[in-house]
């Protein structure tokens, strides 16, 4: 389990991420929502040990992430940051195979190749697996980078908006493989989305920051509604119920001034 | 990754030919003499040429970029503060230049000392756009130059020669007492660098990835910069500055061998270098005559590809 403790990150004066404390439960899709700059990426890279926290703490299963060597957390938790450029050329297979880095070193054995084509079959990459990333779309290429990270076959999964400069077709098929991971194969997954109606649809439960406060946490069904949602946004959101979905139709919202 | 090994074999072959050229054609007077004499030059340049090669190409891996080299980024008038220093306080005839060992050293030392403080305070704060990057080394570069410049004025003429020995040491006479000592340094970096070969991979993959693979970036961060800094203060040390041989070998070799691994690309820059070293050197000495020096023609020709990189990489942002 992964319990944020009295998470705070400052950068000059401006407090990004301001006291938060929450926790993320096993075999959940955890959502984490909120406006421009409410710190959720810097939230995810604190828990990820990409940044180190002003003050409060990551415990990983009790293990505060900073006591972690490096390599045995690289086992147990993977983090994909938003920008994916890339100062080399690579196949798609050579970029996956780099998530097997952690159990491989660099050699990689009959059973690290075998997670690697599981990786790109999941994502739907074996067709491509030897084109050269800078010649794909972009979502194409965030695909082989979510490939990457399932490859490194961790139990817990931090994605940061991995829908970005994806179509709604790739967007859907992403959030459901996701969903597969955490159903089928018992991951965690942690994932900074924009549009709440993926947050909605797909995730289990929902952090909602705003100014780098926890507004919000707790099961998505608690949340997505009217009320929650003006307090986290400032707009008011009808939601429509749909096949048990819940969509926020905000396109036209009246919003507040703060 | 086949076409990738015969490319190394041919390099080696290529390399090859050029030191035993360099060693046995057209020995005049006796073998016994000149012979040796042949073969430390030779031996300064393969160590300087692999050295600065290597050094290059980690160098860029960490710090992300194909432009910037620890020579650009000001290391190399660095090293002339340090001899100019020495030789205005201390004197031609102090035990910190007779003693070439301890002269060697120091400048070694200072060396590392200066990148460290420079990279402490460029690269760990937010990046800086490359441009800046450069901008600030060329200034440092200029400002270091002209203080030299200023003590140069300072010193007593006839120390002032001697210092000059120091600053302008090119291939044909290197100090042949310390070849050796740079061996070992260039050795023990090997070690290093097979061990680490692998995580180098990993951060060409940028900060972020590396660390999510489970390297530990900041540590190894400052481990490869000590690394590259030790390689490029002993080269520089050796023979005296080649600011652009780095540039060179290192983009040629990433142009020819197209790859991610770095025991490839360190293998193969190395190559290259020893050959632009040893064959430039073998062309200028029997062909041209001893016209000019091999760093003239080397800075010349990195000179002009340099800013071929950059009006490429202007083109490519814009």
């Amino acid at each position: 389990m992964i319990e944020i403790k009295g998470l705070t990150k400052r950068f000059g004066k401006k407090t990004v991420v301001d006291n938060v404390t929450a926790k993320i439960q096993p075999r959940t899709i955890t959502s984490f929502i909120g406006p421009n700059g409410a710190g959720k990426s810097t939230l995810l890279s604190m828990v990820s040990r990409l940044l180190d926290a002003d003050t409060g703490d990551v415990l990983l299963d009790q293990t505060s992430v900073k006591k972690w060597k490096s390599d045995r957390f690289a086992k147990r938790v993977s983090i994909l940051k938003q920008s994916n450029y890339l100062n080399v050329r690579l196949t798609v297979r050579e970029l996956v195979s780099f998530g097997r880095y952690p159990y491989s070193k660099g050699r990689l054995t009959d059973e690290d190749e075998k997670f690697v084509d599981q990786a790109l079959e999941y994502m739907n990459l074996t067709d491509i697996q030897d084109q050269f990333l800078d010649e794909l779309s972009g979502g194409q290429r965030q695909r082989a980078f979510i490939a990457m990270v399932i490859a490194q076959d961790t139990d817990y999964i931090l994605l940061d908006e991995p829908l970005n400069n994806l179509d709604m077709k790739h967007s859907v098929q992403i959030m459901k493989i996701l969903r597969k991971l955490v159903d089928e194969l018992g991951k965690t997954v942690v994932i900074v989305l924009h549009d709440i109606n993926f947050a909605s649809v797909y995730s289990d439960r929902i952090v909602a920051l705003k100014n780098g406060k926890l507004v919000k946490d707790g099961p998505t069904h608690e949340i997505i509604n009217s009320k929650a949602l003006r307090e986290i946004y400032d707009m008011d959101i009808p939601i429509h119920e749909q096949n048990g979905c819940r969509i926020c139709v905000y396109f036209n919202s009246h919003t507040h001034a703060n | 990754m086949r076409n990738n090994s015969t490319k190394l074999i041919i390099l080696a072959v290529i390399a090859i030919i050029f030191i035993l050229l360099y060693g046995f054609y057209d020995i005049k007077g006796g073998f016994d003499y000149a012979f040796p004499r042949r073969m430390i030059k030779v031996g300064a340049m393969v160590v300087t040429g692999i050295a600065i090669a290597y050094s290059t190409v980690v160098f860029q891996t960490i710090t992300q970029n194909r432009i910037l080299t620890p020579s650009v980024m000001g290391l190399d008038s660095m090293y002339e503060v340090v001899q100019t220093l020495i030789f205005f306080f201390a004197g031609a005839t102090s035990v910190w230049v007779v003693n070439k060992y301890l002269n060697f050293s120091v400048a070694i030392i200072a060396m590392v000392l200066f990148a460290l403080l420079l990279y402490r305070f460029l690269f760990r704060a937010d990046k800086y756009p490359i441009f800046l990057l450069l901008l600030i080394g060329m200034i440092l570069g200029t400002l270091l130059g002209n203080f030299v410049t200023f003590l140069q004025v300072l010193i007593d003429p006839v120390e002032y020669l001697s210092l000059q020995n120091l600053l302008f040491a090119n291939f044909s006479k290197v100090n042949g007492d310390l070849l050796l000592f740079a061996a070992i340094i260039l050795l023990i970096a090997f070690i290093y660098g097979f061990r680490i070969m692998h995580k180098l991979d990993v951060m060409n993959l940028g900060r972020e990835n590396a660390i999510n693979l489970g390297v530990n970036y900041d540590r190894m961060m400052m481990n490869i910069l000590i690394l590259s800094s030790v390689l490029i203060a002993t080269a520089t040390a050796l023979v005296g500055p080649i600011t652009f041989l780095g540039l060179i070998v290192a983009n040629l070799a990433y142009q020819l061998f197209a790859t991610y691994k770095h025991i490839i690309l360190i293998l193969g820059a190395s190559l290259i270098s020893v050959i632009a070293l040893v064959g430039g050197q073998f062309l200028l000495e029997h062909v041209f005559e001893l016209r000019t020096t091999l760093s003239v023609i080397v800075n010349f020709v990195g000179g002009i590809y340099f800013i071929y990189l950059l009006l490429k990489e202007s083109r490519a942002a814009g």
